[in-house]
């Protein structure tokens, strides 16, 4: 238990008990450092750049999330059903996205949205119009949606996947000597089966929107204007750390949507799991 | 946007050699030449003579054969050079550094609008103890006044981006278009540009700090003021407005090309001609021939556009090197700087590099005005470049946190450009974000 516990308190408590502490001052280029108490949370819950970013992010949550998983769980249930040929094949090159370096993954995105020269800009003037704008401000969450949906459809799928094959296959048989059709064996068994699966997806999805960073910060140098400094609460933290030396404001920020993930990471638990004992 | 300028400029791969770690380990360790800030010119080559080590932050491309010459002509004094990021990933290491007091380099490389902010936390060595203030005479008076702030000598300067209009010759010849002398005559050139082929735009412009805070210095504004720690703000003062007059009809009428400068995007449209011209700092022909060689013939330099004809210019990008207060051997940092900036040799080898001196015997020196560039069709373009770095106009001071006033640039600006609004409501957001920062900072700020 020791050694645990040290790396424990080393890269868990003792990171977060330093926010905490850095969230608690003020630190001036001009004057010095002094205590303040809650004065940094006060100024964040009345900062609109934070309440954007946030209801961003809240945003793209409530829909990204449902597609890429929607996504996910269509492509598992293929897979796992016995009638798709060369279900390897499938299983490997939908994952396949996910093992691409993030950064590597927006800028190949990057270039395929050019709306100048990139694969936009050909299919804008092979179509002899401009509807594809996909860094316009009107697109530009959804052209976020589209990477992050890219990069974790195939590791959802591989969540959704693993849970079915652990599904007895007795049951199946079960299922087929009572006559019960796919549909019957999908919503009668599978569903039931993943449910668990789903709500550790969920999480692990609301995390991320919550974390929304990469995709953004990269896209930026492509779209400067449309994607703020505080387009997501990370960008808005690590901004006001690393360009605006608020170390304190900064820190603040990551407490509170440390606490916001949390609380909500919780409450799909709760949820999921009172379903489960239903 | 404005601060990947001076990236390109100065080093195209742009490689972030994060070695943070291994300069926190390779601190010199060498006696100390005496305390931050006291000392001689003669202490300067004693320390040269006693040698020891040194650590150098640079991304420019000379760095690397500036350091080789120098440990050959002082084979006692051993500089490790670190490329620590390119501009603003620097400035954060250094920034990081000064506050956990220690990983700092003993000599730094920063740009003109940074020298401020490192300077007010009183990072940066004063090198007038050390003689330096000498060298006063070496420097072009605009660099020279970059690197004084507050009354104290805080580093050096290395180059200088005076401002000047490159064209695409080919595009002005297939339309017929002049070359503008005044900005009414840009805007003019631009209306018809874009009228002629809608695809071809007189510039691109999506908003970058660095080249509005140098338009509104040519037109005249002085839009901050720094007396210590009380500062003021001023975004709409008349030269301000008499930028906006013109940089109105560009935005407002759409006559900007939206491509993001430093992209690939970018250097397509240079090199295509989509993009016509660039109002930029003297350094840009070594980036056009490095970046945009098939343009190779097409572009030529001209003055600056100006308001009324009066020829005037302002700086832009550009930038020095400074000795840190957490070197062990301020002296030896010292003397290394000045063998840096000022020694023919090393000059030199800043020359061959592309780079555009702020040293005025280069200026001056008729091999150097006489060039003729292969690249712009056999224009002796230093001809033009030289006498802009006369012209620049004087009594510009950038703000003690412009690094952060540039990065919510496009937060606030930027959101006049995104819509093709008036610059000025932009400005007035600006103005607004950077009052409250400073006066968050514990700066006492007036608008």
């Amino acid at each position: 238990m020791a050694p645990f516990l040290v790396v424990f308190l080393l890269v868990f408590i003792a990171p977060v008990a330093y926010s905490i502490y850095l969230s608690l001052f003020r630190e001036q280029m001009v004057g010095g450092n002094a205590f303040v108490g809650f004065e940094n949370y006060v100024a964040l819950f009345v900062d609109p750049q934070f309440w954007e970013g946030l209801g961003r992010v809240t945003l793209f949550l409530l829909v990204q999330v449902p597609v890429m998983l929607g996504l996910a769980l269509v492509a598992a249930l293929a897979i796992d059903s016995a009638r798709l040929h060369a279900s390897g094949f499938f299983r490997i090159v939908i994952f396949l996205p996910y093992a691409v370096p993030a950064v590597v993954a927006v800028l190949m995105w990057g270039f395929i949205y050019g709306d100048n020269f990139g694969l936009a800009a050909n299919i804008n003037d092979w179509l002899g119009s401009t509807v594809l704008t996909p860094f316009a401000r009107e697109w530009i969450l959804v052209s976020i949606g589209n990477i992050v949906t890219w990069e974790f459809v195939g590791y959802n799928m591989l969540i959704f996947y693993s849970a079915l094959r652990v599904i007895p296959t007795d049951l199946y048989e079960a299922a087929e000597l009572d006559g019960a059709g796919p549909m019957r064996v999908i919503t009668g068994i599978k569903l039931p089966a993943l449910r668990g699966a789903i709500v550790i997806a969920t999480i692990f999805s609301i995390i991320g929107s919550f974390q929304l960073f990469n995709e953004p910060n990269i896209l930026r140098t492509l779209a400067p204007n449309i994607i703020t400094t505080y387009f997501t609460p990370n960008m808005y933290a690590y901004n006001l750390s690393f360009a605006g030396q608020q170390y304190n404001a900064s820190a603040t920020v990551a407490i509170v949507m440390g606490v916001l993930t949390a609380v909500i990471a919780y409450v799909v638990q709760l949820r999921g799991s009172r379903k489960e004992e239903l | 946007m404005s601060n990947a300028r001076s990236a390109v400029r100065r080093t195209l791969s742009v490689v972030a050699a994060a070695a943070l770690i291994g300069t926190l380990a390779a601190c010199s360790s060498g006696d100390d030449g005496g305390s931050a800030g006291s000392g001689s010119a003669s202490d300067l080559d004693a320390a040269l003579e006693k040698g020891g080590e040194l650590t150098y932050w640079s991304w420019t491309p000379s760095a690397e054969a500036q350091v080789a010459a120098f440990e050959e002509a002082y084979p006692n004094v051993d500089v490790e050079l670190v490329n620590a990021g390119t501009n603003t990933e620097e400035y954060t290491k250094l920034q990081n550094a000064i506050k956990a007091g220690s990983g700092a380099p003993d000599v730094v490389q920063i740009e003109y609008y940074a020298i401020p902010q490192f300077a007010l936390s009183e990072s940066l060595v004063d090198l007038s103890a050390y003689g330096l203030g000498d060298l006063e005479d070496q420097f072009s008076a605009s660099t020279w006044g970059a690197v004084n702030v507050d009354g104290k000598l805080v580093g050096l300067p290395q180059d200088s981006g005076p401002m000047a209009l490159f064209y695409n010759a080919s595009v002005f010849d297939q339309y017929g278009i002049a070359v503008p002398t005044t900005w009414d005559e840009y805007v003019q050139a631009a209306k018809d540009l874009n009228a002629a082929d809608p695809t071809k735009f007189i510039t691109a412009d999506t908003g970058d700090a660095g080249f509005t805070t140098s338009m509104i210095w040519q037109a005249g504004g002085r839009p901050f003021g720094i007396d210590g720690t009380d500062i003021t703000v001023d975004l709409a003062d008349e030269g301000t407005q008499k930028w906006t007059g013109v940089w109105n009809e560009l935005v407002e009428g759409k006559l900007l090309s939206t491509t993001p400068g430093w992209t690939d995007e970018w250097y397509q449209g240079l090199g295509d001609g989509s993009i016509a011209t660039l109002v930029t700092g003297a350094w840009m022909p070594g980036v056009l021939e490095s970046s945009v060689p098939d343009a190779a013939g097409d572009w030529r330099v001209a003055p600056m556009p100006t308001y009324d004809g009066t020829p005037v210019t302002a700086e832009n990008g550009g930038g020095g090197q400074s000795v840190t207060t957490q070197s062990e051997n301020p002296a030896l940092a010292a003397a290394f700087l000045r063998w840096l900036n000022s020694d023919p040799a090393s000059i030199e080898v800043f020359l061959a590099s592309g780079g555009f001196p702020a040293t005025t015997a280069d200026l001056e020196n008729p091999d150097f005005v006489n060039l003729e560039s292969e690249y712009f069709g056999g224009q002796k373009i230093n001809e033009v470049l030289t006498q802009a770095s006369k012209d620049v106009s004087t009594g510009w001071s950038y703000l003690p946190y412009q690094v952060y006033a540039n990065s919510i640039f496009g937060d606030t600006v930027g959101q006049s450009y995104a819509n093709n609004a008036d610059l000025n409501d932009g400005l007035a957001a600006w103005q607004d974000q950077l009052v409250q920062y400073g006066n968050d900072q514990g700066f006492t700020v007036g608008e």
